[in-house]
């Protein structure tokens, strides 16, 4: 017979409620736990609705899938099959080495040329790369960082060799160094000549390529790495505070580079949580900008963010179950209001996506675009008594946790004495205790674990063994065909100006480039000059 | 059950940067009782074995997940055994496919430590395998 569970008794047994980030959840909420004057409309400020009065009709989100490995020919061919299939931009993913600044024959780079992305140690690379694409016709993210400068330079020389005007280039790069000192581990220079390089790129690429986003602060590391929801946007409102800092220190324009800063978060699984934040973020946003910023023009306050659903709420264990996380994720993401979204394959957790589950990836936002309905009104879940309370509740404990590195002294310093890292240490480890201790379910792993696990789920994607040696023969053709004598001149002018402080650095790196220069030798240049930076030591 | 008194180094060997899982690790073997060095990021094998020879390790940890372990596990045997410590036990930690499992205990890892596992886990079999003798 079954038993019935009786509310008295439900109600003494259950648990007190409340998100990932610790905020209470009532069993219901009423219309006194909102505030109707923080709501308003799309479009308008504060922005909780959304950026545009006409939220997703106007404009469908990105999808942009991550994708790039091995060498630049695999890769060129990667991105043509996805564009064939109605991908609408490009996302590359770069190797360690060209992250890290070192060329493919270094020693310590040599185990990692192709792994984790393509390797793109000097132009040539990158005009494989996008060999039959055209570039004023693409929008393209890459994941740099602690040479974002430098590949930047690479794509616009890489325009110039094509006749694609600069003007028409679209797309994003990363190059938010502050967060790689504390999750990624990216960096190179140390944190102040860093700041330079991003203040020289992004007034460059304002000048030069006006329709390129030369930064996407992140905070999408840190929270894969074990942070909050909350933390995560606070952290990464923090280096936003920091760089527009930097800007204006370098005579930049508010209303002029503001429009371009984007924003980039994980998607995670606690659904209104991941909602709330991306409402609560655009407020604050807005609140910065306009208020203590001065910005004039609406479009300066515009939160325009991209997400990556799956990464670490993903699992190994059972991997299917990862379908239907990416696709409950990919819903937060557009009722959060995501201008870009990129959906992580369920065989992500464990190897390189094959063909079929990068595919299934990309078939999972068009079910959620073309079937489920959810983008068809502006901010649907606008006025809801759960979501706006969980909305305001979000916004004070960012504001909290804001205020709190401000008064340490901000983002700079509190990165620079290993502050935020001890932070994210212990978020992490409260997380995998959690985790452990069942408190936190995760399916298949803490609950409903299979006695069986299977290993296999498909093909499973192999890199061509001799990539590496390919690699790394085009690098030594480079460097034999190429005129020294100019790619050493270019390195030279480039050293002389990092010897001084007020110059930008951009132009002398666009001409490294389009003297085959590679990338180990620009970094090399320069951190003969800057040093590198020292890890604070371990605290938790 | 107690890893008091044990010197153990956990490296992140090559240019992987993603280090929580290693600084996790780190922490709950502090607060287990042992002895840990953190070697932070972007070391070289041979760096790593210097170390672990100079501060007279018990065990080394290797955390990557960057695809690269079979080469960076190869590597720092190597390096360990041209200083006559190939009797360091090494673990591997990391982002590590199922099907790389069984090779990396063949080149000579003691135990593959992966993030699903719980740290109790972790310590436990850490402990047993530093019973073992090769």
């Amino acid at each position: 017979m079954a038993t019935t569970l009786r509310p008295e008794n439900a109600a003494a047994a259950a648990p007190s409620f409340s998100t990932p980030s610790g905020i209470e959840v009532p069993a219901v909420v009423g219309p006194e736990q909102v505030n109707p004057e923080s709501i308003g409309v799309p479009g308008e400020a504060p922005f909780t609705r959304g950026i545009f009065p006409d939220g997703y009709r106007g404009r469908r989100w990105t999808m942009r899938q991550y994708s790039g490995f091995g060498s630049a020919e695999e890769s060129n061919e990667r991105y043509r099959f996805l564009l064939g299939r109605g991908q609408t931009g490009l996302s590359v993913a770069l190797d360690l080495p060209t992250q890290c600044g070192y060329d493919p024959t270094d020693p310590i780079a040599v185990a990692e040329v192709g792994k984790v992305g393509v390797s793109l140690s000097n132009l040539s690379e990158m005009e494989i790369l996008f060999r039959d694409i055209d570039l004023s016709a693409i929008s393209t993210s890459f994941t740099i960082n602690g040479t974002a400068a430098i590949i930047l330079a690479m794509y616009i020389a890489a325009a110039d060799k094509a006749g694609v005007p600069r003007a028409a280039l679209t797309g994003t790069i990363q190059n938010d160094i502050l967060k790689e000192y504390v999750a990624r581990g990216t960096w190179i220079f140390p944190v102040k000549p860093s700041m330079r390089l991003v203040a020289d790129s992004i007034l460059f690429a304002n000048e030069q390529t006006p329709r390129f986003n030369p930064i996407s602060i992140a905070g999408a590391h840190v929270r894969d790495a074990g942070c909050t929801a909350a933390e995560e946007i606070a952290y990464t409102l923090c280096n936003g505070i920091a760089y527009v800092d930097e800007l204006l220190r370098r005579g930049g324009d508010i209303d002029r580079f503001a429009k371009r800063l984007s924003f980039f978060f994980y998607v995670h699984m606690d659904f209104f949580e991941e909602i709330a934040k991306f409402r609560a973020a655009r407020r604050i946003w807005a609140r910065l900008i306009q208020g203590h910023y001065g910005a004039v023009d609406k479009k300066s306050a515009l939160f325009r963010f991209g997400v990556v659903c799956g990464g670490s709420s993903l699992t190994a264990a059972q991997p299917l179950n990862n379908v239907v996380r990416v696709g409950i994720e990919n819903m937060a993401a557009i009722l959060g209001g995501a201008q870009s979204v990129f959906t992580c394959a369920y065989d992500e957790a464990f190897q390189i996506p094959t063909e079929q589950s990068a595919e299934l990836a990309l078939r999972t936002q068009q079910i959620v675009a073309d079937e489920s309905g959810i983008a068809n009104t502006v901010d649907p879940l606008g006025g809801s008594y759960f979501v706006e309370y969980l909305t305001d509740s979000m916004e004070a404990q960012i504001d909290a946790i804001m205020t709190e590195i401000a008064d340490y002294g901000g983002a700079v310093k509190a990165i620079e004495d290993g502050y935020i890292q001890m932070r994210l240490a212990r978020s992490a480890r409260v997380k995998k205790n959690q985790t452990d201790s069942g408190e936190r379910v995760v399916v298949g792993v803490n609950k409903y674990a299979s006695e069986e696990e299977a290993v296999q789920v498909g093909e499973v994607f192999k890199l061509d063994p001799g990539m590496r040696n390919s690699v790394i023969d085009k690098f030594n053709a480079v460097r034999d065909q190429r005129d020294n004598a100019a790619a050493e001149r270019s390195l030279e002018l480039l050293g002389r100006a990092a010897d001084g402080e007020d110059e930008n650095l951009m132009p002398y790196l666009v001409d490294c480039c389009h003297a085959y220069a590679t990338v180990g030798e620009m970094v090399t240049t320069l951190k003969d000059r800057w040093g590198e930076f020292q890890e604070p030591p371990l605290r938790g | 059950m107690s890893l008091a008194g044990k010197r153990i180094l956990v490296a992140k060997p090559g240019l992987d940067g993603h280090d929580i899982g290693a600084k996790i690790i780190t922490l709950a073997l502090r607060d287990a009782g042992a002895d840990v060095i953190y070697t932070g990021l972007r070391k070289s094998p041979d760096y790593i074995a210097r170390v672990a020879v100079d501060e007279d390790v018990d065990a080394l940890g290797l955390s990557i997940l960057s695809g690269s372990h079979h080469e960076l596990l190869a590597q720092t045997r190597t390096e360990l055994a041209a200083r006559d410590a190939a009797d360091i036990k090494i673990f591997v930690g990391g982002t590590i496919p199922p099907q790389d499992h069984q090779a990396l205990i063949d080149a000579g890892a003691a135990r593959i430590f992966t993030s699903e596992m719980t740290i109790d886990h972790v310590l436990a079999e850490l402990e047993l395998a530093l019973t073992e003798t090769a």
